[in-house]
């Protein structure tokens, strides 16, 4: 039988958000790249909620932007409604979140695919990887039913060719279920939720992936074959309702904000000001709850159907009424899917109860009494791995040129998978290029803390991005993610010299105005005093700098502009300087609000700032003692068993990686660090 | 934590017995950590601009000029040490307490106490020990840390290991709250929020504070002298005990909670700390009851660093005075000639004479009088001589620890302080959970856990998140 053959570069299996940004990522950087999908028309599918950010999930956003990513400028093109979370709160915590219109956004990432140099869509089923043996074959033969000596050598001759590992098996392409063969250097696998999917609603169960769209059945044993273990998670999504039939006047309107923040670096924030939509806030209650107690039975998480383990940040409206027996009301929100639609989202009551407990369920909440569901609510269970089995750049450990991305790894949320599919789409094509890894640590980035925990915790539940998994969040803002990893991203080719040279002239602005601030002293004259005794601030003793006065928290960069008599002559200079960017300045010649939001929160948390950073370089001397890729736990003296274990198990790249395994101690990491000099000096 | 620069410190020499205690400090603060704690007679600066390899002669002093001892300080600049850091030793009288003390006042001044191993691990890293000596190295980390976490979690009692996790629970709670709403903040608001933290800091503040108190007079370790009280029933021990604890001030009351089958005390006598433990009258008994009380007095005995042996030497001396003499042993032992005010019917030399093969060496005698408060001063001398020339000590290890405590509690403290600081300057919530973190880590690292994925945990089961 005769089938296609085709030589690529990359084959990029999924084309959900993970798998695009994988794809785009390849493909930019002159890769020859086929995307799979199952659905053409499910490309960049939101099958839960519709929105894109949110509470550090905007950070992910932003910061994939800031490399070079495609999620930030496709949102900014598909909102309906953007909000700025946690404003009240420190900048560091501050978040964005859009309300997406689904379809558009789904259409709006095709078009961007579809228009991509070196990029290929494929409507097909990935069924099977096609991989060789890495070791050289004579040395494969003599390993012998004994193995250990054999397979220590074959590690021996992998590590020696200078890449990150240890590598069993390389990755050679892929093949579809109409046996089309694709060969290619690297596979990204982004499977997401499809990979042996069920859908649950109540009793009824189908084996489909999300939207009822085709599941992916056969690549697991292809992977299980490879020696890559397989987990079962689960998640859930609420129902639809018919928007018609939904009294809003019972409900709280939400507003988007009145003046909406890109996500991209690279949009313009005038482009996008618009009239926004409306989401709508309600509540459940008593009859809600009692509704839900009496037919716990039915539901198959109670009832044991769903074997998969259920993300705890994401509970089903079920477990909230459990767990939270206390609690008399939930909140409900109520999304719009789109502009061109009625449909609703209801924010808040995932479940996965039957049919018409759901509908009866729904009918109790005000505003909902009449509401007719388009699409049930229901859960969904899928295969995926256990991420320790990757490298931080996400490639397997055991196979070289095998990369994974987003639900796969275990994770949930759009923004998650996004993240890590163009970090493995970008660590796939530096693979073949020969090049360094991008791999970011806990410092740089929130995605360097998401893939650190995906590849160094025991995950139990798909991983959701939260503030408080990051430790140095002062630094990781938001608001800089530009000026922390731009840089990266223009290194690796997918920001432009345009793009790279705005971040550059950012930096100067940004750079010489706190100067300014900080050399511009004002005595304590009677106007001073005046001004401040006016904002009820204590009046100054001797001489201050501008910036000591922004430090006060009743005051700010905006207050003082009255006392700041330098301030526009200086913007004049600056504005005159060579190679400068117009876009940073407003029409009337002030400093962008970007500029100066920089300015004022790098001097009013200047203090908490330099203690996080004193605290980074800590952290960076353990990252920065690499383990060799080859090391053999059982050469390592005085290690506690349990250390070992774990260690051999996640094999960490770094001290630092290894010091963050649970079972590996600090006198463990004293132990393997003396371990790594000594072997170093023996070389 | 592992590669951590900083200037560590250490006691390296054994604790006690030995006439000189060596403090050792090794990193780039060396030098001015040891000179602005040891000076010349007249404060002079005498440290800082010593020569490499020699020795000057001054003063340790605390932060409030306090002369803790006189001694000897050897100055070794990098690269030529022992650690191919700069490395200062100061050499100090001996003895626990004052080793002790030049310790915490080198703590005081920035060092930071040494992990167990640790100046043997830089010796190896600076290269200053070769590869073959690598494997012992590794070794001793190991052993080393795995004695310090033992001794850790041993001598914490367990009243205060609840305590601390209690207040760690505390903290996690606040700091998950704090973030729930950060990371959810349609559901969870922060509002008025501020004002509550501020009553649940400074009640744990509170307790910090008790705590790092009796930290001080030693009430965190059972780490005193372990000393039981002997006698026949109605030979007073009773009274003695309270002539001691109602003499000395420094008497920690019980922690609530406690529940205890022995009446132990924890009283410090001229310094040193002695945990006493009072008995039951040992008699010949045969109520069942009462001869449990015995059983267990005996078995103290056994394990007492020190007995006091209250005589009562208004009666003559019977077969259960032979019983007690028999369970003194070797023990180093202090008999307290009780009832002096009363007619004498014992003498010291009656009393030698039953006790047979036993060291006499190794026995004082004092006579007291709980009725009229007499003998407490000789007694107090007696143990403060046996304790200076090392004839009754106290475990080494046990200081350290008690030290690492110390300086978490404080570093609990700290950070704490640092939330109230946050509070006052109306900063952003989000603040607070940066420092609090810093105060749970604190803790965690007295009772030994770490922080891991408590908060995630706290989270999802605390708050209801939203979606």
């Amino acid at each position: 039988m005769s089938t296609i053959r085709e030589k690529v570069d990359v084959c990029v299996v999924g084309a959900g958000h993970a798998g695009c940004e994988a794809a785009l990522a390849c493909a930019r950087l002159g890769l020859e790249t086929v995307i799979f999908t199952v659905s053409v028309d499910s490309i960049a599918l939101m099958p839960c909620n519709p929105n894109v950010g949110g509470s550090s999930k905007g950070h992910l956003v932003r910061e994939l932007d800031a490399l070079g990513g495609e999620m930030g400028k496709n949102i900014d093109k598909t909102f309906i409604q953007s909000k700025m979370l946690n404003v009240s709160k420190g900048p560091a915590v501050h978040s964005l979140r859009a309300q997406a219109d689904k379809a558009e956004y789904s259409r709006a990432m095709r078009k961007v695919l579809e228009g991509q140099e070196h990029l290929t869509i494929k409507q097909a089923e990935v069924c099977e990887l096609l991989w060789e043996d890495c070791s050289p074959s004579e040395d494969g033969a003599a390993a012998g039913s004994d193995g250990s000596q054999g397979v220590f050598e074959k590690r021996a001759v992998a590590a020696s060719d200078g890449s990150q590992g240890v590598f069993e098996k390389r990755v050679t392409g892929v093949v579809t279920f109409t046996g089309a063969v694709y060969e290619c250097k690297a596979v990204v696998l982004c499977t997401g939720t499809y990979l042996c999917a069920r859908c649950l609603c109540g009793e009824a169960i189908t084996y489909t992936g999300p939207n009822g769209l085709q599941a992916a059945t056969h690549l697991t044993d292809s992977l299980k074959e490879m020696g890559i273990e397989l987990r079962r998670f689960k998640t859930g999504t609420p129902a639809r309702m018919d928007g018609r039939t939904i009294d809003y006047s019972k409900m709280e309107e939400q507003f988007g904000d009145e003046r909406i923040v890109p996500f991209s670096f690279s949009t313009d924030p005038e482009s996008i000001q618009k009239e926004q939509a409306s989401c709508w806030l309600t509540y459940t209650n008593k009859a809600t709850h009692d509704i839900i107690r009496a037919n716990l039975d039915r539901s198959p998480i109670y009832a044991g159907i769903i074997e998969g383990t259920g993300p705890r940040y994401c509970p089903s409206i079920e477990d909230k009424v459990v767990k939270f027996a206390e609690k008399e009301r939930h909140q409900v929100f109520l999304e719009p899917e789109g502009l061109h639609t009625h449909e609703m989202y209801v924010g808040g009551m995932s479940s996965s109860l039957p049919e018409d407990v759901q509908l009866a369920m729904y009918r109790t909440v005000p505003g909902l009494e009449h509401c007719k569901i388009v699409r049930n609510a229901y859960a969904i269970e899928y295969d995926c791995i256990n991420a320790k089995q990757l490298y931080p750049s996400l490639e397997f450990k055991k196979v070289k040129g095998l990369f994974a991305g987003g639900q796969f790894n275990g994770s949930s949320g759009y923004e998650e998978a996004a993240a890590q599919g163009l970090v493995a789409g970008i660590n796939a094509a530096m693979e073949i290029f020969g090049r360094e890894f991008l791999v970011m640590d806990r410092s740089e980035s929130y995605i360097g803390v998401l893939i650190d925990d995906l590849v160094t915790k025991d995950n139990r539940e798909p991983y959701r991005m939260m503030t408080s998994r990051a430790e140095y969040r002062l630094l990781l803002r938001q608001d800089n993610a530009d000026r922390r990893l731009r840089k990266k991203g223009y290194e690796i080719g997918l920001i432009s010299e345009d793009e790279y040279q705005d971040l550059l002239c950012k930096e100067a602005l940004i750079d010489r105005e706190i100067e300014r601030l900080k050399e511009t002293k004002v005595g304590a004259g009677a106007e001073i005093q005046a001004f401040l005794e006016r904002h009820e601030s204590a009046a100054l003793k001797t001489a201050a700098s501008l910036a000591e006065l922004i430090c006060r928290p009743e005051l700010s960069y905006a207050l003082i502009e009255e006392i700041d008599t330098g301030r526009q002559e200086a913007y004049q200079e600056y504005a005159s300087a060579e190679h400068v960017r117009p876009k940073y300045f407003t029409s009337d010649g002030k400093l962008s609000q970007e500029i100066i939001d920089q300015v004022e929160i790098e001097i009013k948390y200047e203090g908490y700032i330099t203690r996080q950073q004193r605290q980074v370089e800590q952290y960076k001397k353990l990252e920065k003692k690499l383990i060799p890729a080859d090391i053999d736990y059982d050469d390592v003296p005085s290690l506690r068993i349990e250390a070992r274990q774990k260690l051999k198990e996640f094999r960490p790249v770094s001290l630092g990686q290894a010091s963050r395994i649970s079972g590996v101690s600090p006198a463990d990491v004293s132990v393997l660090h003396i371990y790594i000099e000594k072997r170093g000096s023996m070389k | 934590m592992e590669i951590q620069k900083g200037t560590i410190a250490a006691i390296a020499t054994a604790l006690s017995d030995s006439g000189i205690g060596i403090i050792r400090i090794s990193g780039d603060e060396a030098i001015r950590i040891a000179d602005s704690v040891v000076r010349s007679k007249s404060g002079n600066s005498i440290v800082e601009h010593a020569e490499s390899h020699s020795i000057q002669y001054g003063f340790v002093m605390d932060k409030k000029s306090n002369i803790v001892d006189e001694v000897m300080v050897s100055v070794f600049r990098a690269p030529k040490s022992y650690t191919r850091e700069d490395v200062v030793e100061i050499n100090c009288h001996g003895g626990i307490l004052v080793t002790k003390r030049v310790l915490e006042v080198v703590l005081n001044a920035g060092a930071r106490l040494a992990q167990p191993g640790e100046f043997t691990k830089r010796a190896f890293l600076n290269g200053r020990i070769d590869l073959v000596e690598a494997e012992a190295v590794m070794d001793l980390i190991q052993a080393k840390n795995d004695f310090a976490m033992k001794a850790s979690t041993k001598q914490l009692r367990g009243d205060l290991s609840e305590k601390i996790r209690s207040l760690r629970e505390r903290i996690l709670y606040e700091i998950a709250f704090i973030e729930s709403a950060l990371d959810d903040p349609e559901h969870i608001s922060l509002e008025g929020y501020p004002e509550r933290l501020c009553v649940i800091c400074d009640e744990i503040l509170a307790e910090l504070r008790r705590l790092i108190e009796s930290a001080e007079n030693g009430r965190i370790l059972s780490e005193g002298i372990s000393t039981v009280i002997l006698g026949k029933p109605n030979a007073g021990k009773s009274s003695l005990l309270n002539m001691i604890l109602g003499q000395e001030r420094a008497i920690v009351t019980d922690i609530a909670g406690t529940t205890r089958d022995t009446l132990e005390e924890c009283v410090n006598l001229g310094g040193i700390q002695l945990n006493v433990i009072d008995t039951a009258g040992i008699r010949d008994t045969q109520d069942q009851v009462e001869k449990i009380g015995v059983e267990r007095a005996k078995k103290q005995a056994e394990e007492a660093d020190l007995i006091l042996y209250v005589v009562d030497t208004s009666v003559a001396l019977d077969e259960n005075d032979k019983e007690i003499l028999s369970l003194i042993g070797g023990k180093r032992t202090i008999f307290l000639m009780n009832k002096s005010d009363l007619e004498a019917k014992v003498s010291e030399e009656e009393l030698l004479s039953l006790l047979g093969n036993v060291d006499v060496s190794k026995v004082t005698m004092i006579p007291t009088s709980a009725v009229l408060g007499e003998g407490l001063g000789a007694l107090e001398k007696e143990i403060e001589k046996l304790f200076f020339e090392g004839k009754i000590r106290q475990n080494d290890e046990l200081v350290i620890t008690k030290l690492r405590h110390k300086q978490e509690l404080q570093n609990a403290l700290d950070a704490l302080l640092l939330v109230k600081k946050s509070l006052e300057d109306q900063m952003p919530e989000d603040f607070y959970s940066i420092d609090l973190m810093q105060a749970y880590a604190s803790l965690g690292n007295i009772i030994g856990e770490e922080v891991g994925d408590d908060l995630v945990d706290e989270i999802f089961s605390e708050f209801c998140m939203g979606k």
